[in-house]
């Protein structure tokens, strides 16, 4: 694996320099020539030069019999017995992919009593359910989660392999592309299909969403990607919809775990989890103190959402961490954000930015919470905020 | 107790900035930081050395200048700082990644804590933690907000959900990745930094560990970037800098076909 100019190609145009995302291309002679130390092989400036004077080699080691991996899987994640609503989303996109492929789609069902829960999961997109059931997989645990999913994979040869960005997803589907040695790309905002190579082309943002990249699992099968919450659109249940369900009986001794649950502890009670909200009411500083978010509660009420928080108000004590939206908090894309008393420092915007809506409310015209808003009020949010919730009282009867 | 801290240094991300005239970052006086998600591990792992004895040895993989990483980790209270810097680690996506620290981690040997931040700034993918972990086939618990009992080997955490916390038993060895309400993370001290400047880091290149060479950097990454760009910018929004009521009003009329 290396990287080199072809110094008779190079015209010293200086399109790479200007590529690359991390400053390692400078022009001496008029030549470009890389920084080694700085060069992380993103194979950005390759894609800008016109001249073909850029060559990253890389030896290949892939999987074998590529060929042989067909159908997209999505991981249908389950609590207490509710498959998660993500798993739907990801039906819905995966039913897309699967009509550009020609191939069909399947789901891995694992708990304990779940097995009714597959009828759903068909109504929602599926062809086929893998269901295991057993008591050991009631609840998530890293380990037996792992080995199952292997196992199925193993067996099954998916070609994608589709996962919720979620507590769950995430640690899971780690471990499983690990094992299965294999490439994953997560959190992804975009899914499509190469209309030529056939293989799935996974957007993603980076730098805390300042960039966005296209990045594919070409040798390897299965090709894994993890979806945030609300990213992708859900079919709406067709009872008519045929499928087949598939018990899978598992060996007892892949079963076991090193770990296990002593209590699962509930903390979000009078309003819904925020990555899973349609509406999403956040406050800020400008909130003045913990007794004030009544009036947000309120307004979330009315309009069904859950009561979000900036890192400002949980360090205060307002707001527990859970409510946290932003970088070292939860990552959320509802259809409405209304921050009110929020300013918009980048770690806030960064959780909240490819909200669909964002109304902010806040007493100064320069908070930078106004550049990404789509409706922004300057005003005092203590007068705004009652009022909105009043005017919704009335459209809503 | 042997703990191990895996840390990473990124650019400090409230300074990237994209240039509209190139579409690319703009780079010119960022500086480089640890992963804040990574300053909580620190702390915990120098917590637990504390409370258990032992040491916390902070592991690191890139350029040589991310040496300056490992001497603030100790300056915070690690013992030892290890460098994996070599390039045929260059181009590694997270399988690669984690099976590097995993490799240098099984030289290290001793170990019963391996501590991560629960995800990088700049990538923020959340994968080389569980990735170290299978790699080890150690167990691990993911977003940990809270370490309650170590005892006979037996560790006790809690993990955060969407709704709230698990409370997770496992044995020792484990890894785990922590968030932000774990801890508060302490300044350096004097005596920290003096430490820190005269602690001698060791660099481990690729033939310094023992592993498979096709595994590593870009050779052993399966995952590809074939395309960066700029996302669009959210359309222009509207102001209304008008009387309380006005502005609720216009607003509510504006929102009531998209509740």
């Amino acid at each position: 694996m290396s990287i080199r100019v072809i110094n008779d190609k190079c015209t010293g145009c200086t399109l790479c320099v200007k590529a690359c995302p991390f400053g390692a291309i400078t022009m001496v002679d008029k030549k470009a020539v890389i920084d080694l130390d700085k060069c992380t092989l993103c194979s950005a400036c390759l894609e800008a030069c016109k001249f073909n004077a850029i060559e990253i080699k890389r030896e290949s080691t892939g999987t074998p019999d590529i060929d042989q991996f067909k159908g997209i899987w999505v991981f249908a994640e389950q609590k207490k017995g509710v498959v998660q609503p993500v798993a739907f989303e990801l039906l819905g996109k995966a039913r897309e992919l699967a009509n550009e492929l020609q191939t069909e789609v399947a789901c891995m069902l694992l708990g304990h009593h779940v097995r009714e829960k597959a009828r759903e999961l068909i109504e929602r997109g599926a062809d086929k359910v893998y269901v295991v059931d057993a008591p050991e997989l009631e609840n998530f645990l890293d380990e037996p989660y792992t080995k199952v999913l292997c196992r199925l994979i193993r067996k099954y040869r998916p070609a994608i392999v589709l996962c919720g960005a979620t507590f769950i997803g995430r640690a899971l589907i780690s471990r499983v592309a690990v094992r299965l040695h294999t490439g994953l790309t997560a959190d992804c905002t975009g899914l499509s299909i190469d209309p030529d190579q056939k293989i799935l082309l996974q957007t993603r943002p980076a730098f805390g969403g300042n960039i966005m990249a296209t990045i594919i699992t070409k040798n390897h099968r299965p090709q894994m990607a993890t979806v945030r919450h609300k990213v992708m659109k859900e079919l709406p249940p067709d009872e008519s919809r045929e499928g087949q369900i598939v018990e899978e009986i598992i060996d007892r001794p892949l079963l076991t775990s090193r770990s296990k649950i002593l209590d699962i502890v509930e903390e979000i009670e009078a309003t819904a989890n925020i990555t899973e909200a349609d509406i999403i009411v956040s406050g800020g500083r400008g909130m003045k103190g913990p007794e004030n978010f009544k009036i947000l509660e309120d307004l979330a009420k009315v309009l069904g959402g859950a009561v979000g928080s900036s890192r400002a108000a949980v360090d205060s004590g307002w707001m527990p961490y859970s409510h946290q939206v932003g970088q070292t908090g939860k990552t959320v894309c509802p259809k409405i954000y209304i921050a009110c008393g929020i300013s918009g420092q980048i770690q806030h915007l960064v959780g909240m930015q490819s909200s669909k809506i964002i109304v902010a409310i806040n007493i100064d015209p320069h908070a930078p919470i106004f550049t990404v808003a789509n409706y922004g009020i300057v005003g005092d949010l203590f007068q705004v905020v009652p009022l909105l919730t009043k005017k919704f009282q009335e459209i809503r009867k | 107790m042997n703990i191990i801290v895996c840390i990473k240094q990124v650019p400090e991300t409230t300074h990237v900035q994209i240039d509209p005239q190139t579409n690319t970052l703009m780079r010119e006086g960022v500086k480089s930081i640890i992963n804040p998600f990574d300053m909580y591990a620190i702390e915990e792992g120098v917590r637990l050395k504390e409370k258990f004895g032992g040491k916390t040895t902070v592991l690191t993989m890139g350029p040589p200048q991310a040496e300056a990483a490992l001497r603030e980790a100790i300056s915070l209270g690690c013992d030892d700082g290890i460098l994996l810097s070599d390039r045929t680690f260059a181009g590694s996506d997270t399988l690669a990644t984690g099976y590097t620290l995993a490799m240098a981690i099984k030289e290290i040997k001793d170990f019963d804590v391996i501590l991560c931040g629960k995800q990088a700034s700049d990538g923020d993918t959340a994968q080389v933690g569980p990735g170290i972990s299978a790699h080890l086939d150690i167990p691990q618990v993911t977003y940990v907000k809270k370490i309650e009992e170590i005892k006979d080997k037996i560790i006790t955490v809690e993990r955060m959900t969407e709704e709230g916390y698990d409370v997770v038993q496992t044995s020792l060895p484990c890894l785990l990745t922590v968030v932000k309400e774990i801890n508060e993370p302490r300044l350096p001290s004097l005596k920290g930094m003096m430490r820190a400047k005269k602690t001698q880091i060791i660099t481990w290149k690729a033939t310094d560990i023992e592993m498979e060479n096709d595994r590593l950097g870009l050779t052993g990454s399966p995952t590809q970037v074939i395309k960066v760009f700029t996302p669009p910018p959210r359309p222009k929004g509207q102001i209304f800098e008008t009387t309380p009521q006005d502005a609720a009003n216009q607003l509510v009329s504006l929102l009531k076909d998209q509740i």
